[in-house]
């Protein structure tokens, strides 16, 4: 913990209040250590949960209402979250309702995290107990007061659909129960469904509550809220990242019709306006002379050369970039002389999330009101960011979260950044007069935050048999993590994910595997599957370079080493894909095949491509997930569709480059996305399982690149060495 | 200068200037916010609305082009269209912010071919950027809608 802050403070805040203000000020260790989830409900109003607790509201009139403590932005959370719920209370499925839960640190922290948050593929993973046990408590409540009232033990009373019955042909509705349920004290222990008896969980009724209205138009996203006295603002910001104002004229933007104000904050300029066209109007008007003495100027060409230098001895990395080992086994010594040798090197640009709704957030700050509406992903983050800049504690900063137009990881930013430079307009505005920060498409695409550039250098020598005997590995990245909350110093895990823990590695001897993170000025972040965005295509797509070279069938040759590793449930999800994908590609179909385990949840993807004037096709992709116990297989299904789609926009199409620091794609005209005519119609098949929920959100998206690229291997001979595939 | 426009069967005087985009007259002046911002510059179609019939991107579309012209957003589609229908059994959306913008595309086409083809979807549906990959739910909740069964 960090020294108390000797700034001032407001008058008359306790020693504990003055240690999160320090934390806040310092951006110390909060993600870890240091109980940040109970030091920050400090300052949250107390709150009457009801008799059922934080996740079920029951209304008089019997309807259930499960609070989720995830924010859905499409994964498909909401409905896997209330379904454990309805499962476990036997609520009437069709008429449970999901809503969002406030921002509370202490009560709806993300249980694998310590604050509350939604990432890491982990929603339904980290709540399956937690909602397992907050549903069977509520029902252990109505059985007791119906035991009760109809005096039978309360062993014989069932609960069913919202009905709750006993064998004697007494029922009663929740309706009717609710009152005496709610005197009855929650158990603390109550005793869970069997889950050979779930008729919801694992079933294709689990659908999602919010279609309807995300296809009526009526479902609110940030960029819909309309307050009264709002005011839109737009900012300009500078053209190169580490840039900042020098100085501006606001005369020519003020004279729009409509524009309210023009005014500095510490990421660029701002326009407030009374509607969006108008702060758009104005921020075109408006005249800055930016100060680039600190600016990041290198181009993305530079920038990867220099990690070619580091990956091939050229340079030696010094400081923070130096190498570090990720996983070693068997020492260095060189292998016997067996076998080929292998090499291989990949490139991977920088990925912008470009989600469907640019970055937005709406804050009110000033006149006693702390008050933030929108998509948050990391509610406590984005509540210790706004209490820095508004000097209120943090937990006292309200949260209403909102439906999110798509994060892929771009919300879940330790600096909170548009929410940070929407909180310093409307701080400057006061009052708590409501202010909307809209980007543009160009604000959103510009403003960084990338998947990072990323090289590997990989030099494989195969034994006599024709499996690994010696894996060198070179990954030269940035790190994500490095300086964050979460207190990462040295490897940073999400850059060698994947290729760190590969059954590969496992199988074989001597494995040397090391990673270099310069520092660059330009700014990374996950990017949905992270690591897995390019160990996946890595390990995959060697691997079946490995097969080629010891003349060994690509698939025989991944289950000679998943045998060998004990990676068992890889070698299920393979098999299960063969199966189903059938003996033989269409013809003119050519298949490429991959398997990757991400966020404890192992997929393989059989695809098959062709080659359309030079442009790989990808037509049908059979998945294979083993995710533990499916809760919501509709979702797991569509969760594998778009992963599949995202992941092959990127390996077709992503790329953001820099030219002299500066960002060259600004819009969907120049970073180009997978279209309709070009979507692939993916297959999904889930492997039984009664393990605990892993992730789903993520692992359906990195196997699809290394798939192609194996397909392409197959049909051309000749490996893929850098992403994307089309280079316009 | 007032202009006025014929929206979702409705006569409307508008107070923005002639050169407004349409988006952001629906969106902030009508509180029209089923219609989405999404690129600004026609690229991704979650602006989409009609224009007497046919599918056009509203951020491009000054207001001022249109009078006379019959407007019609996802509002005016009634929720009950069978296309939105087909959405919901299909399970379409995930984030769902380009969802009115594709279902007007969709609309607008099945409104002049009932029932089409694959070729007929990738034509004209691509004009419409999913990033969450709804696609192929998309496709079969089109065919759904148009009384195709779905390869």
């Amino acid at each position: 913990m960090n020294a108390p802050m000797k700034a001032p403070v407001p008058a008359g805040p306790s020693r504990r209040e003055l240690i999160v203000v320090s934390a806040v000020a310092a951006g110390g260790a909060l993600l870890v250590g240091c109980s940040p989830a109970s030091l920050l409900s400090i300052g949250v109003k107390p709150t009457d949960f009801g008799a059922f607790g934080p996740f079920i509201r029951i209304g008089q009139d019997g309807a259930v209402t499960v609070v989720s403590k995830h924010i859905e932005f499409g994964q498909g959370n909401h409905a896997g979250l209330a379904a454990i719920v309805a499962e476990e209370l036997g609520a009437d499925w069709d008429t449970v309702k999901v809503v969002q839960a406030p921002a509370n640190a202490r009560v709806y922290a993300n249980l694998g995290m310590g604050v509350q948050g939604t990432g890491g593929s982990s929603a339904i993973a980290n709540s399956w107990p937690q909602l397992r046990a907050a549903g069977a408590a509520a029902r252990a409540m109505f059985v007791t007061a119906a035991a009760k009232g109809w005096k039978v033990p309360a062993g014989e009373v069932t609960v069913k659909d919202g009905i709750v019955s006993h064998a004697s042909g007494k029922s009663a509705r929740f309706a009717d129960l609710l009152a005496e349920a709610a005197k009855v004290a929650p158990p603390a222990n109550p005793a869970l469904k069997d889950p050979a008896t779930f008729t919801l969980i694992g079933t294709d009724r689990v659908r999602r509550k919010d279609s309807l209205a995300k296809s009526t138009g009526t479902a609110r996203f940030t960029q819909d809220v309309h307050l009264p006295g709002m005011l839109t603002a737009m900012v300009a910001h500078p053209p190169r990242f580490g840039a900042t104002v020098k100085s501006f004229d606001g005369a020519e933007a003020k004279k729009i019709p409509g524009v309210v104000d023009v005014f500095q904050i510490p990421t660029g300029v701002a326009v407030v306006a009374n509607n969006t066209w108008a702060a758009h109007q104005g921020r075109e008007a408006l005249k800055v002379a930016w100060d680039e003495s600190k600016a990041e100027r290198r181009g993305s060409g530079a920038i990867l050369a220099s990690y070619h230098d580091i990956a091939s001895g050229r340079s030696t990395p010094a400081g923070e970039a130096r190498w570090q080992a990720f996983e070693t086994r068997g020492g260095e010594t060189a292998p016997a002389p067996g076998g080929a040798v292998v090499e291989a090197v990949y490139d991977f640009p920088y990925l912008a999330h470009a989600t469907m709704e640019p970055m937005n957030c709406v804050a009110e700050i000033g006149g006693g009101k702390h008050k933030l509406t929108f998509g948050s992903q990391i509610p406590t983050v984005d509540q210790l960011n706004t209490g820095k800049i508004a000097f209120v504690l943090p937990g006292s900063v309200e949260i209403e979260t909102l439906f999110a137009g798509g994060s892929f990881g771009r919300r879940a930013n330790f600096q909170s950044d548009y929410v940070s430079e929407c909180v310093h307009v409307a701080k400057h505005v006061g009052g708590g007069r409501p202010v909307k920060l809209v980007w543009t498409r160009e604000d959103d695409m510009t403003a960084g935050y990338y998947r990072p550039l990323t090289h590997h250098a990989v030099k494989v020598s195969l034994g006599a048999d024709g499996y690994p005997a010696h894996w060198r590995h070179r990954v030269v990245t940035q790190s994500i993590q490095k300086g964050s909350p979460t207190g990462v110093k040295d490897v940073d895990e999400t850059t060698v994910e994947g290729t760190k823990g590969s059954p590969y590695l496992a199988a074989t001897p001597i494995v040397d595997a090391q990673v270099s993170m310069p520092a660059i000025g330009v700014p990374v972040l996950w990017w949905r599957s992270v690591g897995a965005t390019h160990t996946a295509f890595v390990m995959e797509h060697t691997v079946d370079q490995l097969a080629r070279a010891a003349g060994k069938d690509p698939v025989d040759y991944r289950r000679a080493l998943y045998t060998k590793a004990g990676a068992h449930r890889h070698l299920a999800v393979l098999n299960l894909a063969l199966g189903k994908a059938g003996p033989a590609a269409a013809a003119g179909w050519t298949r490429g095949v991959a398997v990757h385990e991400s966020f404890g949840s192992v997929v393989a993807q059989i695809a098959e491509v062709k080659l359309d004037g030079g442009v790989p096709k990808v037509g049908r992709v059979v998945t294979a997930i083993d995710c533990g116990t499916a809760v919501a297989p509709d979702q797991i299904a569509a969760q594998m569709e778009g992963g599949t789609c995202l992941g092959l926009a990127a390996a077709l199409f992503g790329q953001i480059t820099l030219t002299d620091g500066a960002v060259d794609q600004k819009n969907f005209d120049t970073y180009r996305v997978l279209r309709m005519n070009e979507a692939p119609t993916v297959e999904t098949y889930i492997l039984p399982s009664t393990a605990p929920p892993s992730g789903v959100g993520e692992p359906g998206t990195p196997v699809i690149a290394p798939a192609v690229a194996n397909a392409l291997l197959a049909l051309t001979g000749k490996p893929t060495t850098s992403l994307p595939f089309v280079k316009t | 200068m007032a202009t006025t426009l014929d929206i979702n069967g409705k006569t409307i005087g508008v107070t923005a200037a002639p050169d407004t985009p349409l988006l952001w007259v629906l969106r902030d002046e009508l509180g029209l916010t089923g219609t989405k911002y999404g690129c600004g510059i026609a690229q991704c179609g979650a602006c989409t609305v009609h224009a007497d019939g046919a599918a056009i991107r509203s951020c491009q579309t000054p207001i001022g082009a249109l009078a006379a012209v019959k407007i019609v957003t996802i509002e005016g589609l009634g929720g009950a269209h069978p296309l939105q229908a087909a959405w919901v059994r299909h399970d379409v959306p995930q984030c769902g912010y380009c969802q009115s913008g594709q279902i007007m595309s969709a609309a607008a086409l099945m409104a002049r071919t009932p029932r089409p083809s694959d070729a007929d979807i990738d034509s004209a549906m691509s004009g419409n950027i999913c990033r969450c990959g709804t696609y192929q739910r998309i496709r079969a909740a089109i065919k759904d809608a148009g009384g195709v069964r779905a390869a």
